[in-house]
């Protein structure tokens, strides 16, 4: 078996031997390819530099094959160093736990006193987004179901705070528990259904569904007002006095953000997180050991688009102005990339996500129109690199905290 | 005492007669055999049993109760656990998890429990890993407990979805091809394992063709063909039965 894979390598090097007409040829024919391609859009003079060029390059580019080979090995030395995952890493650091707590709460906390009023800006939002991608983390992340039209469930707790603020005065936190019931409630209805599929089916519906929501909302002028959006909405009270300014907002933000953390991670690490993984697992499987899977796929999209009605809310008091704009479909995409960014099914992982993919493009504003560029080809890097994401999901049993995986 | 009772179960895919009025009934601590050729419907059997697909027509009735048309969750709880021949283990998680997991049934904690985390809460959850250690300690993989289940060898990959089933504390177990792809160590091995549950009061039905493990622990053996019952009796009866013979060798020209 070696001896065969053996010969057929050396072949395959005879095949890249200089004097072979393959050598010659297949430069050639794919710079002729490429030329022609670009033929109908640059004219003739142009495709003839290119293929000139190509040819010339693709030669030096044969020629330095055995250099190539080497660059290869190379290539997956990297590939398997950047494998390492980040907890790997910290936990080779010797950084003691709390210390890094320390210094990181520390950090959070004192940011107000040192930051720009834009970079708080982009911190609540980077908040806000993190609550979000927790509550797709428990639909997409802890129970497999992929989910494409999770802003649509952003989308109805947003308006139905603007709505209940601006037509009914209602404050804040009466009009809260209202808008996270309404968007739990819309995501138990969108599942009845949806559930009976599977997979790419269920990714469909989903976008069908948030695609709904948001014409719904262009569209239903009379209560929405369509494109024009919904303005006036009130921050909320806190004590008698409004949270008007952004670094009062901030630490608002940051309670809602550990009280998110703090609630999905509970759930991660009991029955209904290891049903959830279960089911992400194998569903034939988890319901021949007594899971009812239906139930807990309800479940998970109800509590993800708790999360997400909640996020909604907080978005709206805080920029006191919703429209339909906010809740594209791009915006879906958006979330689901934090989540995939992060490690599906990681909580600390999909917290990470949100933040640099809230926080990235703001850096790098400069570039202008390359900056979705870069991004885009960050990720895919990424995808390359470490498809599972920066973090590995957490264990489900508090005994494996102990022990060494 | 009868602890399963099947009545007439048939199965159609289509035009496809699966099963076709198949009746047995199986004694409470019994070790039960389902044998017969690739595709005469002894998976298609066990899915019937267990919810996973619903029969065309006929009755089953364990403890009493009829479970025709039951979800397969609730059939569980009632007490029947299944195996599958084709590995199905939750392969992200670790082995314990698996266990954890599969103890869904007998615990009650709600998505409000687990967020408030109440002395029952911790009660349940240190039971639940209690149980699970215990569990793995019958099929003797208590030293792999926070191995990812995926990165088990084959024959301890089947030993775990044998303790998952335990888990779920059953008295009826359905074991699918328990000993495919083992060398005779494991075999034996298995054997073993399958007679222990046997002496902790599980009823078994095992669908086997290693005809030395089929012959050497089954009480009762039921040969289908086709769909269709053609013989049940003991080991001894089946190896003389002509039917059966035929079946496996093909007829005498």
């Amino acid at each position: 078996m070696t001896e065969q894979r053996a010969e057929s390598k050396e072949q395959r090097a005879k095949n890249t031997d200089k004097k072979s007409p393959g050598f010659v040829l297949r430069p050639l024919i794919i710079a002729l390819w490429l030329a022609l391609l670009f033929l109908p859009f640059r004219g003739i003079k142009d495709a003839l530099i290119l293929f000139v060029m190509l040819s010339i390059l693709l030669f030096i580019f044969r020629a330095l094959s055995g250099y190539a080979k080497t660059l290869t090995e190379k290539f997956n030395g990297i590939r398997q160093s950047v494998n390492i995952s980040l907890e790997t890493v910290y936990a080779r650091s010797k950084i003691p736990q709390f210390v890094t707590y320390l210094l990181l709460f520390g950090f959070i906390l004192s940011v107000p006193f040192f930051a720009k009023d834009y970079f708080i800006d982009v911190l609540i939002l980077a908040g806000i987004y993190v609550i979000l991608a927790q509550g797709l983390n428990v639909v997409v992340g802890f129970a497999g179901l992929l989910n494409l039209g999770f802003v649509a469930f952003y989308a109805i707790g947003a308006y139905s705070y603007a709505l209940l603020n601006t037509k009914m005065g209602l404050g804040f936190w009466s009009a809260l528990p209202l808008s996270v019931v309404l968007a739990s409630f819309s995501g138990f209805l969108l599942a009845v259904p949806a559930l009976r599929l599977k997979g790419d089916y269920l990714a469909i519906v989903t976008l069908g569904f948030g695609e709904i929501v948001r014409l719904v909302l262009n569209n239903w002028d009379s209560v929405t007002k369509g494109p024009n959006g919904i303005g006036g909405i009130e921050p909320p009270y806190l004590f008698g006095m409004p949270l008007g300014r952004l670094s009062y907002y901030y630490y608002f933000i940051l309670a809602f953000v550990a009280l998110t953390v703090f609630m999905v991670r509970r759930v991660y690490k009991s029955r209904t997180g290891r049903a959830w993984v279960a089911i992400r697992e194998d569903e034939i499987a988890s319901s021949s050991i007594g899971i009812n899977t239906t139930a807990y796929k309800l479940y998970a999209f109800a509590f993800g688009a708790f999360w997400a009605g909640a996020a909604g809310a907080l978005f709206a008091a805080k920029m006191q102005f919703v429209s339909p704009e906010s809740f594209t479909f791009m915006e879906s995409v958006l979330i689901l990339s934090m989540v995939i960014l992060g490690g599906l099914g990681s909580i600390p992982g999909v917290i990470l996500g949100a933040v640099i993919l809230v926080i990235l493009p703001e850096m790098l504003r400069e570039i202008q129109l390359y900056r979705m560029l870069a991004l885009g080809s960050g990720l895919v890097l990424l995808m390359i690199f470490r498809p599972q994401g920066l973090f590995r999901p957490g264990r489900l049993s508090r005994l494996a905290g102990r022990a060494n995986l | 005492m009868y602890l399963l009772e099947v009545r007439d179960l048939t199965k159609h895919f289509g035009g496809i007669r699966a099963i076709e009025e198949v009746r047995f009934r199986v004694r409470e601590g019994s070790i039960t055999s389902i044998i017969g050729p690739n595709g005469a419907g002894k998976t298609t059997l066990f899915n019937c049993l267990t919810g996973i697909t619903q029969p065309t027509k006929g009755r089953v009735s364990f403890l009493d109760t009829e479970i025709t048309g039951f979800r397969s969750s609730s059939i569980v709880k009632l007490g029947i656990a299944r195996t599958f021949q084709n590995i199905r283990l939750f392969k992200e998680m670790s082995v314990l998890e698996n266990i954890m997991v599969s103890q869904h049934c007998r615990t009650g904690a709600g998505l409000f429990a687990s967020i408030l985390r109440g002395n029952a809460f911790k009660k349940e959850e240190k039971i639940i890993e209690e149980k699970a250690l215990e569990y793995l300690e019958l099929v003797g993989l208590e030293d792999f407990a926070e191995t990812l289940s995926w990165n088990l060898p084959y024959g301890s990959q089947k030993r775990l979805e044998i303790a998952r089933a335990i888990a779920t504390e059953p008295r009826l177990m359905l074991l699918d091809e328990p000993t495919a792809g083992m060398n005779p160590q494991e075999t034996s091995e298995m054997m073993e394992l399958i007679k222990k549950l046997q002496e902790l009061g599980k009823t078994i039905i095992l669908i086997e063709h290693d005809m030395k493990v089929v012959m050497g622990i089954s009480e009762n053996i039921v040969v289908l063909d086709h769909g269709v019952k053609i013989a049940e009796g003991t080991p001894g009866e089946i190896r003389k039965n002509p039917l059966v013979i035929e079946a496996y060798l093909g007829k005498e020209h």
